[in-house]
Parts: structure tokens; sequence; C-alpha cells
């Protein structure tokens, strides 16, 4: 299991050491520092191997959490320890930053000696710590059944959740947020593309309700519809197929295996519900056709299009395209229809910004590159045309189709919830190669 | 609140404030100080002087005050045992408090603190824990039972904890249940014998039902418990499959991958014929493609796995290869696996993509990715058989790029090319001179060279181009020196007449001015090979060589099946098995898969396969060991860059082909020319089977006098070679049957035991008839004998030299391989007597290009006493005649493959040197014929 943890700023100093087995000795923080943050060259993994003691480390801004062990311990659940661990300091004091970690160490000491025991990761719920380690020091003085409630809370079943929240108004927020990806070859064939989307689910409920989300999940439909035949060719064309999908802890994973359906009982506040990818029928947004023609050693003409795919009345936002230039450019001459675009030298790319595009619309631009002649043999990599946008739909075609709360206990029922929904779709990695 | 001003505090004298204000009577001052102390704790000061203090800040109500003293007494109680019993008696108190939370941080800070007065003390609180009403202690009192084993196991077994964890499974709190099971998996991992998590189909059943119900962490370490677990039959372990399944769409990719553990080391259990594995085999790949859109560190770890899963089950993912594409921007260290991946599902379904994309990557920025993409080109080209000459023109393409890395890189795969396909793509070649000059590393050179060479008689200015590397001579690398050697007597063979005057003087520059053994070695073989035969040497040098394989960076199967045990865990990463990187004892829990079960397969037996399917069910991408082997053994890359040289004088890998053939010449050989001025080893000419005896000097068992002769053990395996693990040995025949006679010797520090033993396809089929069975694990120092015996229905495969045996030998440390060469008179059958008749109708019948003739120099023996050693060794004498006072010797004998090998033995009284002629309708086996002779006649 995992034998310590340090936290380190960029150049090394410890800000947090916490060793929880003996045969981490206190040299290993000195042999992370050298090895790793003092090599020389770019990180070539991020487990490293030093005189048989293994080191996994994540970095977060300019700053590393490194977890040591001397055993073979489970990698995965390491690294899921570590971002966990970034996001449970992310949700007590903000961004973790040197600042920030020294400013609250004695409180991250506190949630390594409560997240971590003997090296063994433990409740590392946001929602259940913050019930008792509060950085307010006189937790003792709590009745009885407030302590039982916060023991049975952090070892029970339902751990992400503390009995007794109530909520005037009982409302919940679905953000559907999806990263189209694309990689296409410069004859504008689709190389690979995936869609990976994210249910985000803000809830403010009272009691301990019993949610039931539905969507347009291709077989969830398809096993409907066999009542009604009618139905299923109509229904079956706004079906999509998910590829994989995983949930929140929360989520019933028998049930779901089983029957397919997404039932549980969500944490208060915010938290990702379920993950999810698709590869098929995917809708493009934008589609990006490049020509880059090298004119003599010292000069090269670029144009592109874009053409946005999807109905003439919603509205893209915040449109980026970025089109990589050589090391050896000298000066750049651009030429657009719309929008911003600006050579920038430092990035070694032209930026051509677009505050808003209605979708079936088109846009080009032309652009005259100089170079300076060179003698490196190596040519020009011509890295891919990237682009970045955000659409107000889900691009895998994805809808929410109902989202039920019961709360038996609780006097308010499914109807008196107020929901909202909101679809999102931004771009992931979306290239285009010239 | 910031807290940040504890860590800037560095002036003189702040151990004695610090000390003043530990003291202090108010409250907030002591916090204050004890965070001045911790501060100055975490960036390495030592503050343990001011251990009584902090100590006495103890006994307070104010909990986070109680946390940073037990986290500096955690920290400085080793150094101060004798402080630390000031603390006990807090610590007991504290775990009597109504606070369930005080009560487990006790709990949990005492059994860190690791001082042998404290553990005692802590005993009945823990035991008072264990049974505690509230859930959160006693799953903290769980962990602590390890925490104890882990400083004094005894006292944990005779106090009974043990017995109280086992209880402690059956809570009825999940979390409980996760903590329980870890702690008695990481304690059961330190004593591999005892029955410890006794998992029983009952047992089972509650850590399924309580992976449902616990938090994320107890699931992996309730799976990583149930991945140990070895289920009865097939349906016991599909039912566990079928409710480990769901895990799979767990957002915590650690969940996801110990279920993969799970299904992968169950599934061997299951019919391949049954509807639910192919269900299975399609539920796996969505997650794992999932996997890929983690974060890059986890990416990382998962790609890892793959490509083990891939070498496994390549079935699960090879409609996946899109999703493995590298992206522009993903980490160098995704990118690289990425791309071993893509090789690895390369097929011809998918080919014209996957070279597509190849094609991109070689014109990337970094480096390492280049080559690799590169190399992966080549790779391709071998597998692939369609794709071979699309490949080869991308990496003509490259070449034109002249980037000098990519060019390197290009023209050493394209060597492995003409090895997969020879006299296909040689029109290429003339491309590949162009680009000579710019060669500056090694191996790029070598495989230039050993093109140049190898197709000499194409290349007009051969000797020219190859005529430019030797004025350097010494300055390049061992590599390119042999190369250069082979390629300049390659050439010499091919074109005699104009390249003379070059082979003499690279034969020079190798014999005598070279401080490298291998090299000079390798020149006076040639040197005497060209003056005794060139004919031979043309045999020798010019001989085709074998095919190399498709699949060249396969792990190999055993360890393949042990790290299939281990995904998600370090040793998945490492692609080694944990003993390779944990010290002490928990490293040598040996795993293995579970044996196969099912309906076809049952009739494989586990002895000869201990770790689970033998590579025959997946011929597409596991080959037999033998390949693998073969393929390391047969590169053509020189010596191994390390090792003593020559401690194994004819198994030395790459040289194989020349000694093989080489040594043999020279000793029957009285006319060559002597060897100019430098000395030759005296024994190198000594026959094969004794002259590994005397380079040794062993003192080995002499063999039994009932039996053929048996030469003394040699070293087969250095220990430095093996981790630690010396070989020597020797073969034997006795009453029909063969042996292996071994001597093991663990020269390593720890214990060696899982010993294994296989053999690569040979000439003869020799192969194990049962297996190796060392009974106690060795311990260091220790040296054990074993007697292998073995049987000659293996599978066959002509091997140069003939009678060369390639073996691997597995322990629980690695995976070892050598090559021996065995002498051919263990294969002589009993009953190689042949009638007279038959004798000379066979003679006569026997073509003439068939006689191969042989001096036998200095045996004083008569004929009674030839014919008579002979005979113990299954040489058979049918007729004696005198003609002109020599004895002529009629003699016959049969190989255990049934070729019948007639000799007729020329012995003259008072000369000590025999003309032996040999005759069989396979002449290939005349030299070893002769060479066994040669053994048995002066031993």
């Amino acid at each position: 299991m995992i034998g310590g943890l340090f936290i380190y700023n960029h150049k090394g100093e410890v800000l947090i050491s916490r060793v929880y087995r003996d045969d981490i000795g206190r040299n290993a923080v000195d042999a992370f520092r050298v090895n790793v943050i003092h090599a020389r060259q770019q990180v070539r993994s991020p487990v490293t191997n030093i005189a048989r003691t293994s080191f996994f480390h994540v970095k977060r801004s300019n700053i590393w959490l490194a977890a040591v062990t001397k055993q073979n311990v489970n990698a995965a659940m390491v690294f899921e320890f570590l971002y966990k661990m970034c996001d449970v300091m992310a949700a007590y004091f903000g961004k973790i930053s040197e600042e920030n970690i020294k400013n609250n160490f004695v409180l991250i000491y506190e949630l390594l000696d409560e997240i971590l025991d003997f090296g063994y990761p433990q409740n590392s719920e946001t929602g259940a710590l913050k019930t008792f380690i509060t950085q307010q020091g006189i937790k003792s003085q709590l009745t009885k059944e407030e302590q039982s409630q916060i023991t049975s809370q952090v070892t029970g079943q339902i751990g992400w959740r503390r009995e007794g929240i109530k909520y005037r108004r009982n409302e919940l927020f679905l953000d559907v947020l999806e990263s189209v990806n694309l990689l296409m070859s410069p004859q504008g064939q689709v190389l690979s593309a995936h869609v990976s989307g994210r249910v985000v689910m803000k809830s403010y409920l009272s009691g301990m309700p019993e949610c039931k989300f539905g969507m347009n999940d291709k077989i969830v439909i398809e096993k409907q519809g066999k009542g009604t035949a009618d139905e299923t060719g109509k229904s079956g064309k706004q079906s999509i197929a998910i590829d994989d999908c995983t949930f929140h802890q929360c989520v019933r994973l028998s049930k779901f295996d089983s029957e397919r359906s997404i039932s549980f009982i969500p944490p208060d506040g915010e938290f990702e519900l379920m993950r999810y990818r698709t590869t098929k029928d995917i809708i493009l947004p934008f589609r990006v056709i490049p020509l880059v023609r090298e004119v003599g050693r010292t000069k090269l003409e670029v144009k592109v299009v874009i053409k946005s795919n999807f109905k003439p009345s919603l509205l893209a936002q915040k449109i980026e395209v970025r089109i990589p230039t050589p090391l050896n450019t000298s000066g750049v001459q651009v030429i657009c229809m719309k929008g911003k675009a600006k050579y920038k030298a430092s990035e070694n790319a032209i930026v051509w910004k677009i505050k808003r595009m209605a979708g079936m619309k088109e846009s080009q631009i032309s652009a005259e590159i100089e170079l300076l002649p060179t003698n490196d043999k190596k040519k020009w990599a011509r890295p891919p045309i990237s682009m970045n946008f955000e659409v107000p739909f889900a691009p895998s075609g994805l809808k929410v189709r109902y989202l039920k709360v019961f709360e038996p206990k609780l006097n308010y029922s499914d109807h008196d919830v107020i929901k909202w929904v909101r679809y999102i779709g931004r771009s992931g990695i979306y290239e285009t190669r010239c | 609140m910031t807290d940040s001003k504890y860590f800037t505090t560095t002036k003189k004298g702040e151990i004695f404030e610090l000390k003043a204000e530990l003291n202090s009577d108010k409250k907030e001052k002591k916090k204050e100080a004890v965070k001045k102390v911790i501060a100055s704790m975490t960036v390495g000061k030592d503050v343990s002087a001011l251990f009584p203090d902090v100590v006495n800040c103890m006994q307070t109500d104010n909990l986070e005050l109680k946390k940073l003293v037990y986290l500096y007494l955690m920290n400085y109680a080793k150094s101060q045992p004798d402080m630390a019993i000031m603390a006990v008696n807090t610590f007991v108190k504290d775990c009597e408090d109504p606070n369930p939370l005080i009560r487990a941080l006790a709990v949990r800070t005492m059994g860190c603190i690791r001082v042998d007065k404290i553990t005692e003390y802590l005993c009945e609180p823990l035991r008072k824990c264990l049974k505690d009403e509230d859930p959160y202690v006693r799953k903290t009192a769980a962990v602590c039972v390890a925490k104890l084993h882990d400083i004094n196991a005894q006292l944990v077994e005779d106090q009974g904890f043990l017995d109280t964890l086992k209880d402690l499974i059956s809570d009825s709190n999940p979390m409980v249940v996760a903590n329980a099971v870890a702690a008695l998996s990481e304690i059961a991992e330190s004593h591999p014998s005892s029955n410890l998590l006794d998992l029983n189909p009952q047992s089972i059943n509650k850590l399924l039902t309580a992976l449902n119900e616990c938090t994320e962490w107890g699931q992996i370490f309730i799976l990583d418990c149930l991945a140990n677990y070895m289920p009865k039959d097939d349906r016991e372990a599909q039912s566990i499959c079928e409710r480990v399944t769901p895990r799979l769409s767990h957002a915590n990719s650690a969940v996801v991958l110990s279920a993969v553990k799970v299904l992968m080391k169950f599934m061997e259990m299951l019919s391949k014929d049954l509807d639910y594995y192919s269900t299975l085999l399609k539920k796996l790949a969505p997650p794992l493609v999932t996997l890929l859109s983690a974060e890059p560190e986890l990416q990382y770890v998962a790609l890892r796995n793959i490509n083990l899963i891939v070498q496994k089950r390549p079935e699960i993912l090879k409609h996946e290869m899109k999703v493995f594409f590298v992206k522009y921007n993903d980490p160098i260290y995704v990118k690289l696996e990425k791309l071993d991946i893509m090789i690895r599902l390369a097929s011809q379904a998918n080919i014209a993509q996957v070279l597509a994309e190849l094609k991109e990557y070689a014109t990337e920025v970094d480096v390492d990715f280049v080559r690799k993409a590169v190399r992966a080109i080549g790779r391709c080209a071998i597998k692939v058989e369609q794709s071979a000459e699309r490949c080869v023109s991308t990496l003509l393409d490259l070449i034109q790029t002249k980037v000098n890395y990519v060019v390197q890189e290009a023209i050493v795969v394209i060597k492995d090319i003409f090895r997969k396909y020879p006299n296909k793509y040689e029109s290429v070649i003339a491309t590949l001179c162009e680009n000579l000059d710019s060669l500056d590393e090694p191996e790029a050179r070598a495989a230039m060279i050993w093109i140049v060479g190898e197709y000499a008689e194409r290349i007009d200015n051969a000797d020219e181009l190859l005529e430019s590397f030797l004025e350097g001579f010494h300055d390049e690398s061992t590599q390119v020196q042999l190369q250069l050697l082979t390629a300049i007597v390659k050439l010499f063979l091919k074109k005699p007449t104009e390249t003379q005057e070059l082979v003499q003087q690279v034969l020079s520059l190798a014999t005598q001015d070279s401080d490298n053994p291998d090299l000079r070695d390798r020149g006076y073989i040639y040197w005497r090979l060209l003056s005794t035969d060139p004919v031979a040497a043309k045999e020798v040098v010019l001989a085709e060589k074998p095919l190399i394989s498709e699949e060249t960076d396969l792990i190999e199967p055993t360890l393949l099946d042990e790290l299939i045990c281990y995904i998600g865990t370090l040793a998945s990463v490492y692609h080694k098995p944990p003993s390779a990187f944990v010290e002490g004892s928990r490293g040598v829990v040996h795993k293995s898969l579970p044996p196969r079960t099912g309906s076809s397969e049952s009739a494989e037996s586990p002895e000869t396969a201990p770790t689970g399917a033998p590579p025959s069910e997946q011929p597409a991408v596991i080959p037999a060991q033998g390949d693998l082997l073969g393929d390391l053994l047969n590169l053509d890359l020189g010596p191994p860059v390390s090792g003593p040289p020559l401690t194994t004088a004819p198994v030395q890998m790459g040289a194989v082909d020349l000694l093989g053939g080489g040594l043999d010449s020279l000793m029957g050989g009285a006319n060559f020319a002597a060897p100019p001025a430098g000395t030759m080893p005296a024994n190198l000419g000594a026959p094969l089977g004794g002259g590994l005896g005397d380079l040794f000097d062993l003192a080995g068992g002499v063999g039994t006098l009932s039996g053929s002769y048996v030469a003394p053990k040699a070293v087969w395996l250095p220990a430095m070679k093996a981790k630690g693990l010396e070989i020597s040995g020797t073969f034997s025949r006795q009453v029909g049957s063969i042996s292996m006679d071994l001597l093991l010797t663990n020269k390593a520090l720890q214990v060696m035991s899982d010993f294994a033993i296989q053999f690569n396809r040979n000439s003869f089929g020799l192969a194990p008839a049962a297996p190796l069975q060392v009974h106690a694990p060795l311990s260091p120092n220790q040296t054990v004998e074993i007697s292998l015996p073995l049987n000659t229905v293996g599978s066959v495969m002509k091997m140069d030299p003939l009678n060369n045996l390639q073996v691997a030998v597995k322990n629980n440390i690695d995976v070892f391989y050598f090559s021996t060469l065995y002498p051919l008179h263990i294969l002589f059958v009993e009953d190689g007597k042949m009638e007279r008749q038959m004798f000379l109708a066979t003679w006569k019948d026997i073509p003439n290009e068939n006689e191969a003739q042989f001096q036998i120099k200095d045996c004083p023996l008569n004929a009674e006493a030839v014919s008579s050693k002979l005979q113990g060794s299954n040489i058979f004498t049918i007729a004696k005649r005198n003609v002109e006072g020599q004895d002529m010797l009629y003699q016959s004998l049969k190989l255990t493959n049934g070729i019948w090998v007639l000799a007729e033995l020329r012995v003259q009284p008072g000369n000590p040197t025999f003309t032996l002629s040999l005759k069989c309708r396979a002449p290939e086996v005349s030299q070893h014929v002769y060479q066994a002779y040669e053994t048995i006649l002066k031993n």
C-alpha cells in the first residue's frame, strides 16, 4: 500500500510530508526531488522506480504530488487516490497552489490522517469529510446522536450523503456536457471521432431522495418499443448507441447491469452522475477544409474554410481556429471574412476567433506566410489545425428523457421538484490534418 | 487563517523559543507553537528535542491540537522510545472516550507508533476497539491489526487478533468488511503458507455482497482479494464473473481494472464454447477503451495493462485499433505505449490505416517517439506480409527526408525486413547505400554493413564501401567491428579475386591489433576456415539463415500469465514480476492463472504448463516459446553487449553459426596454415564435450560405467547472467534412456523456487520427459543435483549446428535462456547393430559424395580396446579385417530418429592416428558422429 505521500512546490521544496509505512525513509523525499523534479529531461513516465522504491506523481499547476511505496501496490488505485486527494483539497480551500497549501497545512495533515490509514484509502467523499473535519476543533461538544450520525455516514452504505438535509425549494440542475473529438485527414476523411460526455447534476433536495434517470439510450428504447411496433420506428431514430458508460459510486451498478436503469440517491450539491462515450452517428458541428501550398522555399499560402453543420436557428460560440505556422516564420498577412485573426509568434500559430456563428454557414481565412531561409534539413512537421467552439446541443444526440425523484418519508413529490436541463457541446481535440 | 507563516521561522534560538511557547498557559499560543513544530518537521528540521514539551500538550479537548501532537508522536516516537511511554496513558484513556472519533483516532495513532513497549499497551485497547459498537472504530481497528502485525507478527498471532479480524469479514458494515479484507490480504501475503484468508464459497458470497455496498476503495480491496480465489469449477467461476461485471461501469478506473483482473483470471476456467464466454469477451472491450479517456497518468497504467491483455487475449480489442491512435498533445509516455499496442493490433484488416498513422508519427518532434514509429513500420512489414511492399516504400520515403535518426532507424528495420523476405526488396539497396555516410550510430552502421555483406554480389562497389569503414576500424564499436569482419569475409567468398587484400587486412586488424577476445576469436576462426577449406567456409559463412518470426518483443508466456494475475498493480506497469522490485518476503508469493478446465482443453496436464493455458492455444499471437527463443538466438547481432566473453564457449548467441561449424574443421585439418603472430588458445581445438570441461576445470561427476560416456559437467548458464542462478550440466545415456544431469546453484541472496524447464524445438526432437522437479526451494548458496529424463518425441526443427539445444529455465525470479551442444552419442540407440549383408549392401548403396573422412589423433588404443569402448556407447563393430598390417573395423550405429551411420575405422598398430570414414544418407550428421567418436575414444 501507499508508504508515504509528499507534496512539493515547483522548486522541489517539501510542503507536506506524511509517511505511513516504516519502509519509507526520509531519503525517499530527496530521491524524488533529485531524480524527477530536478531531472534534466522531460518526465518520461508518471511512475518512477528509484532504488526499489516506486514513486507515483501527478502535477497540478506547479505543485507535485507524489505517492511512494516499496510494495506491489494497485497502481490504478494510487493515481485515483491522488486525483481524489486533489479534489478534496480543492473542495476545502480552492485552487491547489503553494500558498494555499502552506496556509492549510494543518488541515491537509488532518485530511491525510483521515483518508489514508496505513496507506489504505478510506472514505474520501468531501460531503462526508466536511461533517467532521472542519478546522473548528471543537467537535468534542457534539451530542452523541450527532457523533454516531457522522460515523455511520462515513462508514455506511450511503457515505456520500448525510441525513436530515432540508430545502425549502427542491430543485435540481442537469448539465449534459459533451466534448466532441475529431481527427480528420486533409482530404476530409474522418480518421477518428468520438464524443465523451458527462452528466453533471446539482441537487438541492430534502431528505434521502431516490432518483431515477432516463435518457434516449438505444437499448432501453428498443426494449420498451417492443410492445408497440409503431413506436420503434419513430423513436429508433432518436435513440443513441452508447459505447460505454461509467457512473458515480452512488448509482446502483448491479441494477444498471440487469435492467439498464440508472437509480441512485444523489450526494448533496454538485457531482458527476455519469460519463459516457459514443462513436456512432456523431453530429460534427464544424468541418475544416485546409489548403496549404508551399510557394518556393520562403513562402507558404494557407487557406482554411470552416463550415457549420447544425440547425440554422442555433448559435455556436467562442469559435477559435488555430493554424500552426513553421518555426522560421518571419511575417504573416491574414485576410478573414468574419471575426478577427492574428498571428501569434510566441505560439507559432495564426489564431482566428469568431464570437458567434449560426448553423449552415461558411467562413474563410487566407494567409500568406513568409519564411526565413534555413539550412535545417528537417521538414516542418505540419501540426494539425485545431478548433475550439461551444454549441448549445449534444453532438452525440443524447437527450434526457426524465429524472424522477421519490422521497417517501417527506411530503414532496416528483412534481414539486423544479428541474433544469441544459446541453453544452464543446470541442475536445478537434483536429484536421493539413 | 494563514498558516504559511509557520514555514518562515528560521532564526537561531528557535527551538528555545518554541519550548517556551509550548509550555505557555495560553491554549492559543500552545497551538501556534505546535503548528510551528510540525511545519519545521515537514521541511526536514530536527525538532525531536521538543519531545517532552509537545507530549505535554497531548491532554487537551481540542481535537485539532490533539491530532497535531499525534502527528509529531508518530514521527519521533521511534527516536525517543522512553519518553514515548509518557503518551501511553493518554492513548489508553482516549480509547475509552465516549466520542467514537476520538476512540478511533487513538487506536489509529497508537498503531503507527513503532515502539515495542507501546505495542504491549496497545493490545487491550485494540481488542476492545475491534468489538466496538461503532463501525467507524471497528474499521479503524481492523487496519490497526495490520499495523501491529507489521511491528510484531508473533504478538498478533498470540493475542488471537487474526481470528477477530476474520470474524470482521462477516461484519454488518461494508467498510469494516473492506478494511478487514485489506488487512488480512496484506498479512496473508507475508505468510504465504498460512490459510489466513480461507476463501470458500460462503466467504466469497459475503465479499460479493459487500462489494455492492462499500466505498470505491473498499471495492478495490475486495476485488483484489477475490482475484486470489481459485473457484472450484467453471460454474462457480461464471457466477462470480456475473456478479463482478457490473463493476466495469464504475467511475473509478482502479475498480474497473481490478474487476478486469478477476474476469481475465476466471475466464481461464470457462469453456470457450460457452455463450457466456463470448458475452464476457464483448463486455470487456468498452470499459478498457473508456479507461483511455481518464487522466494521462491513469491512461498510462491502463495502456500498460492493455498491452498485457492484448497479448493474452487479442480477440478482445481487435476491432478497437482507432482508439489507440496517438493524439497530438498526449504526453510522451502515453504516445509510446499507444504505439506499442497499435503494432500488436495491426492485422491485414487495418494495416492501411495503421500505416498512414505511423507515417504521420514519423514526422513528429520527439526523437524517441519518431524512432519507435519508424521501427513500428518495419514491424508491420514483418507481421503483415501483404503490407510489406507498402511499408518498404514508406520507409524509403522516410529515408528521403534525410533526417538523420529517421534514416538510421529505417535502415535498421529494413535489415530485418530482408531477413523476413529474402530476395524480394533488394532493389532498394542502392538507395540505402547513398546514405552510408550519414550513419553515426553503431546499430545502423552494423545493419548497413550486414546488408552490404549479405548482398555483396549485387552491389558493384561493395568492396569500396566496406573498405571505407575499414579505415577507422579501431574506433568502431564491437558490434560494427564484428559485422564488418563477417561482411568482408562474405564478400571475399563471393568475389574472391578482387578482395583478397581486403580480407587479409581485416583479418589482421581483427586478430593482431584488437584486444577484444570475441573479435579476435572470430577473426581466427574465419582465417583458419578460409585457409583450410574454402568450400566448407562458404557453407558455413554463407549458410541460409532461418527466417525471423513475426512477433519479436512478446512477453514470455509464463511471465505473461503471471502478470495477468497482477493487472492494475505496479507489476503490470513495470511488466516485471513483483519479486523483481519488491524487497523481502512479500514478493515471493507467486501467482498463477487457474488451469484451464474447459471441455476441449481438459487434456492439458497442469504439470507441463504450470502457469495456465499452454501457448498452443493462441497460435496467432503467442508463439510457442520455441519461436521466441529461436528468434532471440538467431538474430545476427554479434555477441551480447555485456557479460564475460566466452564463458560458455560455443554457446555465445550470435556466434553460434560460426563456431558450430568452425571448430570441427579446425580439429580435423592437419594441413592448415599456422596462424600468424597471435597465439591460439591451446584448448580451442579440443573436442567439444571434453573441451568444455577443460575450459572450466570443473570437478564434474564421472559417467557411470554401465552407460555411454558422460562428459563432466560444464557451466551452461553463469550466475551473473541469470540473476544468481548458475546451471551446469551434462548429458548421459543409460540403458536406453537419455537424461540431462543438472546442477543448480543459487548464488543469489534470495530463495529460489518454482523451477521449470522448456526446450526449444531442436534437430532430434529432444524434450523433457517429466517436469523439472526441485522439491524444496533453493536457499542461497545451496546446490541441488537433478537428473532430468529426456525423450525424443518433441517437435523437430533443424538447428545450426545440428546438436544445438536451446533451453529456457524459469524460476520465481525470471526466465533465463541459454543454449548448449549435446554430444551426439546420447542419441545412439541400443539396437544399432546392422546385419553384415545389410551393411555391405547399404555401404554400396550410399553414394560416395556422402562419405566423409576424419582423422582421430593421439589415441593409443588397440583395435580390441577401441571396439569395446565404442560398444559401450552403442557403436557396434560388425566386422574386422586386417589389411596390410592395419586393422579395419566396420561399424554401425543408429540414431533415435532412425538414421543409420556406417563407419570404417582404420587402426594401425603403433600409430596413434586413426582414420575414420563415415557413410550416411544424411551426411550432415557425420561431423557430429565423428566428434562423438573422438569424445568416446579419448575418455
